[in-house]
């Protein structure tokens, strides 16, 4: 088995570019020998890398499973996390998840959408470059420094100048007055909008980069035609580039469904429901990160952390998958 | 002028501004966190930040057990993901093209890569932490290296797939066995840009947290064992930063800066060593 997976591949890699001549011996030499050995072990990695994601699922789910048998198929929905009574559901984390993340994908399209027409369009040539690597050099910034500045800076001012102003407008609307009920600064609105700051730069870089990369016939073309500049980008290179940036949004919505540093610092990590997005929350990376520690080896907390791991990783799945379908659905076309 | 003239001419315009206004918003609240950053950072910063461990309120304490516990924890995890990054990313470009594991190898690569960090850490809980009843510095080191690989591999195959065929073929058409073409010829061609990729993936694990927080725990005092609790930078800063303590908050802003400015400053080497290939 060991040695069928090497010669498969090379098989396959000479299906695109000619197999060496056997001027250097025939399969028997030293010189063959060698490269074979070679290929063996770089083909081995792939199978690592297919052992690493599968040992990740394998371990989750058998970490996870004592909770699942004592909840059943309801812990992924039941909105309770109990530590006293041990009643643990993650219906509240996924909640919480979701609604920041789709809050922080709110933010960040439409500002990284400015961001990269100014960038790609407005901007003399000479400023590109240089602010582009700027924008590559936000995104590496350790997402631990945006949750401190989201609470220290963030939080504060949107207790003191935003929160009680929204609340107060929406009072006597029904249904949005529960949404916009009046809560702290650490909340899941908060969490949606460190989020959106967060994955800022990463949707900007990427939008540059695919608008940038319209061919230019193209766009002179419709330029030629009389069309202004923002018709350019709405009918030609924003259509160009639609499949990519369709996959540079659900690159930001996976880093802000996992992100935990971020998050937990201003999210105020309750474990309750609460309809309104200025109420405290939790999502399921900053629960697995608050509580990991208080929950002992082979308990049923332990277990139910695992858990939420677990639908955590069935999230960023379903997320992956849907831009896949998406981006290759596009291509068909 | 006609009045779809001017109704398209006025488009363009708000387009532009609002566009503009983005830019402007998304440019302050960034130009906020690096401003914050250096206003609470730069006065924490004294060379005891440096020198001496980390120590509860009121005592003066550092950041230096974290700073060597990140030195640690970060290198042995570029140790272990390195050689199979790079063979991986090798793999995928030299070898794999078009066969069935390739495939299956390369979208296995991307979950991985957008897999959320702390489920890596939690991996790395349960196969090193809930086996040896101990939080140690080892664990994660791994849990740092599990979350590399499928950055280096990428980065490697992407650097690899620039380099032109024609290369390769003028090797192998020399009599070079396979081996060597890769080795001599290809990863000589792509060396620059395979090194940033590295130099990116180390300045990542820098700044990571989540990952460690149920590997290597953190740890008050100064200790280098791999087999215990080993402090982190980033921990620290978790740690302090959610403190009571005005003493202890500062010396998280000093640490905060430390890990911006050593990530940025990777980042920039990296971005001029692939300036200077182009």
């Amino acid at each position: 088995m060991s040695e069928a997976i090497p010669i498969a591949a090379m098989a396959g890699a000479a299906a695109v570019r000619p197999r060496r001549p056997s001027l250097s011996g025939g399969s028997g030499s030293a010189a063959a020998r060698a490269d074979r050995r070679f290929a063996g072990l770089v083909s081995s990695t792939g199978i690592l890398v297919l052992a690493l994601l599968s040992a990740i699922i394998i371990m989750l789910a058998v970490g996870a499973w004592p909770a699942l048998r004592v909840f059943g198929p309801g812990f992924f929905i039941n909105p309770v996390w109990d530590s006293v009574n041990e009643v643990f559901g993650a219906g509240i984390m996924v909640y919480g998840t979701l609604v920041s993340a789709f809050l922080a994908l709110l933010i960040a399209v439409p500002l990284a959408t400015g961001v990269a027409y100014v960038l790609t369009e407005l901007l003399p040539d000479a400023l590109r470059r240089p602010i582009g690597v700027i924008i590559q050099m936000l995104a590496a910034i350790p997402s631990i420094i945006y949750g401190m500045w989201g609470f220290f800076v963030l939080a504060p001012w949107l207790a003191e100048h935003f929160i009680l102003d929204v609340a107060d407008f929406f009072v006597d609307v029904p249904v949005l007055n529960k949404i916009f009920d009046y809560g702290s600064g650490n909340s899941v609105f908060t969490a949606g909008l460190v989020l959106g700051v967060m994955i800022l730069p990463l949707i900007s870089a990427m939008f540059v980069e695919i608008l940038a990369s319209t061919p230019v016939v193209l766009k002179e073309s419709v330029y030629g035609l009389g069309a202004t500049r923002f018709e350019v980008i709405r009918h030609v290179a924003v259509p160009y580039g639609k499949r990519a940036m369709i996959g540079a949004i659900m690159l930001g919505l996976g880093r802000a469904l996992g992100e935990t540093m971020a998050v937990t610092f201003v999210i105020g990590n309750a474990t309750r429901l609460s309809p309104s997005i200025f109420a405290q929350g939790s999502t399921i990376a900053s629960t697995i990160a608050n509580e990991f520690n208080e929950a002992g080896f082979g308990t049923l907390k332990l277990a139910s952390l695992l858990g939420l791991g677990l639908t955590l990783l069935i999230i960023s799945f379903i997320v992956l998958a849907a831009s896949r379908a998406l981006v290759i659905n596009k291509a068909g076309h | 002028m006609s009045r779809l003239a001017a109704r398209r001419k006025l488009t363009n315009l708000v387009a532009a501004a609002l566009s503009s206004l983005a830019a402007l918003i998304a440019l302050a609240v960034l130009g906020s966190i690096l401003w914050t950053l250096f206003e609470r950072g730069f006065p924490a910063l004294r060379w005891s930040v440096l020198t001496t461990s980390m120590a509860p309120t009121g005592e003066n304490g550092g950041l230096a057990n974290a700073i060597v516990g990140s030195l640690i924890q970060v290198g042995i995890g570029m140790v272990i993901a390195t050689p199979i990054g790079v063979l991986g990313g090798t793999y995928l470009s030299e070898y794999a093209r078009g066969s069935r594991l390739g495939q299956v190898t390369r979208f296995v690569s991307d979950i991985l890569l957008s897999a959320p960090s702390i489920l890596i850490g939690l991996f790395v809980y349960t196969l090193l932490v809930a086996t040896t009843k101990t939080y140690s510095g080892i664990a994660g080191a791994v849990a740092l290296a599990v979350i590399a690989i499928p950055i280096i591999i990428r980065t490697t195959e992407d650097m690899l797939s620039l380099v032109p065929t024609a290369l390769r073929e003028a090797a192998a058409a020399l009599g070079a066995p396979k081996w060597k073409v890769t080795t001599l010829i290809a990863w000589r061609a792509a060396g620059a840009g395979m090194l940033t990729g590295l130099l990116l993936s180390l300045a990542r694990l820098a700044g990571e947290t989540a990952p460690l927080l149920f590997t290597s725990l953190g740890n008050l005092n100064w200790s280098t064992s791999l087999g215990k609790p080993m402090a982190s930078l980033p921990i620290a800063i978790y740690q302090f930063a959610a403190s009571p303590y005005e003493d202890l908050v500062q010396l998280a802003w000093a640490g905060a800066l430390i890990v911006t400015v050593g990530v940025l400053a990777i980042n920039i080497i990296a971005q001029l060593t692939i300036g200077r290939r182009r």
